[in-house]
């Protein structure tokens, strides 16, 4: 999966390290820092993750924020 | 199409949309285009071979190792159904024809352009010492693999070149990767461009803290390899020579217009000119009805800020400004937005992070108003004729939504808080900003004169000099013993730089 924080937005409450602390960390005190890709298994904890934070700053790819049984079209060259 | 198919013009859903630049604007304004109900042809134009993707971590995550720079291509918001021309890149605007021409050729249409073609890293002046194995700009993707590629191959000493966000950054994670590093900046502190001289002190001390060999007043004359070609010296003019394996010329960024040269629109190397619509402005200061404009290329009147033209580097002003000009692609008379969105940037660095609001270069003083460097934790406001006109914090990211608040609200400057932290007396400073130029980085974000036709300073004698980043300020130093041991040819290079003659 994709996903993308607005750190211009994100004001470190730490919501999103707190549930799910393999994607999202801090970096000294206030830096926040995340894995653009995480893992497909993941992806509930992501979504938890994106639905907590305060500032609403993470973005899921689109893709990932459909039910699973949705088959996903290719990526990548030509049309997307 | 022309004008005579008033149906495809401005306000239409269909229709042919161009976006030249596939980045996080191009990508940001494709989304919104659909998003409002663009049905039309979408075609997205980039000159890297890759799908948009985020350039914040290339020089923080991607080089201490976290991530690979393959791992931050980003999340689309909705399906855009565009046709993607990667690794192709613009030319020439035939706005008469009304086609985007590429480097190989094609021609493509277009009804509606959108022009976010962004920056590039400025490069070392000598492009011969650029060529050098082991000297790397910081950019693009590619660029970072190449240099984590070389930081992790464990070189005795890093040279960073400019003292400015990227390169403090990357300064950064040479120490964490436990690598010696030197940073050499021209004015008299790192970040002096983008934040001031004041504030420049509080990261001065910070790289020293962390161990980094900071050399202020100080730029780097030559780049010298040996027999392969691989870098293996500096020469400081500072009169130092240094053995170092990896320089990372962190300059600053070029705004990529030569492609519009010749197409009549209100472009130069300071960006396009385009209203707070987003609409470019033609050579005559006329503004267009389809040419639109965003993210760090676009030149635009904020309203904060004396209807100076800003030009912003920074990441939410791509987004903000790729959604406003892509609304107003589609838009009416009735239903156009201004982008009003004030600047807005952060950095992590030494592990504090840094956030700006406003644009700290259109200030002339500073103030502390909360914390204090002792406690890692501070704010600091700028002003300007007694109006309060940006702020930074560090390590303090909630604090800045009520400078923000009073900034919108031109409140008088010093601000009145009333925070608990608050020291208990004011001592506003100047902020120090260094003349245009004279720091060897960017500022991120500045006002770069009013007037969509007003033309570009011609720039020559002295000021001509002080655009290279070899030449240092003031006096040329002193040739110390070492810097007279190193021969004729070479003593020649120093005096021709010093006396600022450019080299091709």
């Amino acid at each position: 999966m994709r996903i993308v924080v607005d750190l211009t937005r994100c004001q470190s409450y730490g919501q999103c390290v707190f549930l799910a602390s393999t994607v999202f960390r801090f970096h000294g005190e206030e830096a926040l820092e995340y894995d653009y890709t995480p893992d497909d298994q993941l992806r509930e904890q992501v979504r938890w993750a994106a639905a907590a934070c305060p500032v609403h700053a993470i973005t899921l790819d689109y893709l990932d924020e459909q039910p699973e049984t949705v088959s996903q079209p290719e990526r990548g060259g030509g049309k997307v | 199409m022309t004008s005579s198919h008033p149906s495809l013009s401005n306000g239409s859903t269909n229709g042919r949309v161009v976006i030249v630049g596939a980045s996080l604007a191009g990508l940001r304004a494709a989304e919104t285009l659909r998003a409002e109900g663009f049905t039309g042809q979408l075609t997205l134009i980039g000159d890297e071979p890759y799908e948009p993707y985020d350039r914040p971590p290339l020089s923080k995550a991607v080089q201490a190792g976290w991530i690979s720079e393959e791992h931050t291509t980003l999340p689309r918001r909705r399906e855009i159904a565009a046709e993607w021309l990667l690794g192709a890149k613009a030319a020439a605007l035939d706005l008469s024809n009304r086609q985007v021409q590429l480097a190989d050729g094609r021609r493509i249409a277009f009804d509606r352009l959108l022009i976010a073609t962004g920056t590039r890293a400025r490069p070392w002046p000598d492009q011969e010492q650029a060529a050098l194995d082991g000297v790397f700009t910081l950019r693009t993707r590619d660029d970072a693999a190449r240099l984590h590629a070389r930081l992790t191959m464990g070189p005795k000493r890093v040279l960073v070149i400019g003292g400015g966000f990227t390169g403090s950054e990357v300064a950064s994670i040479c120490r964490e990767l436990g690598l010696p590093v030197t940073v050499t900046e021209r004015s008299a502190t790192p970040l002096a461009g983008a934040l001031g001289q004041a504030a420049g002190t509080y990261a001065a001390s910070l790289q020293r803290r962390h161990g980094v060999d900071l050399r202020c007043n100080t730029t780097v004359l030559a780049l010298e390899g040996d027999a392969y070609k691989k870098l293996r010296r500096a020469q400081l003019s500072d009169g130092d020579e240094l053995d170092v394996e990896v320089a990372v010329v962190a300059l600053g960024t070029l705004r990529n217009t030569e492609w519009l040269q010749g197409a009549n629109l209100a472009a130069d190397t300071r960006g396009v000119v385009c209203d707070a619509a987003c609409r470019a402005f033609d050579a005559d200061g006329v503004v267009t009805d389809d040419i639109f404009v965003a993210g760090d290329v676009a030149r635009w009147p904020h309203p904060l800020y004396d209807g100076g033209l800003l030009v912003v580097e920074h990441w939410s002003n791509a987004v903000t400004q790729a959604e406003t000009a892509a609304h107003n692609m589609l838009a009416s008379a009735a239903t156009r937005r201004a982008h009003k969105h004030l600047p807005s940037f952060w950095s992590n660095q030494f592990g504090v992070n840094i956030r700006a609001i406003g644009v700290p270069t259109f200030a002339d003083t500073i103030v502390l108003t909360q914390g204090s460097p002792e406690e890692r934790r501070l704010v600091a406001a700028y002003g300007r004729e007694d109006r309060i006109v940006a702020a930074v914090a560090a390590n303090a990211p909630r604090s800045l939504s009520v400078y923000q608040a009073l900034i919108e609200a031109r409140a008088s400057f010093p601000p009145e808080l009333h925070a608990s932290d608050e020291p208990a007396e004011l001592h506003p400073l100047p902020a120090g900003f260094p003349k245009h130029g004279h720091a060897t980085h960017d500022p991120g974000a500045a006002s770069t004169g009013a007037g969509p036709s007003t033309p570009e300073q011609r720039v020559e004698g002295e000021a001509l000099k002080l655009l290279d980043p070899r030449v240092p300020l003031g006096a040329p130093p002193l040739m110390t013993q070492h810097a007279n041991e190193i021969g004729m040819g070479k003593r020649s290079l120093l005096q021709e730089v010093h006396t600022g003659e450019m080299r091709s």
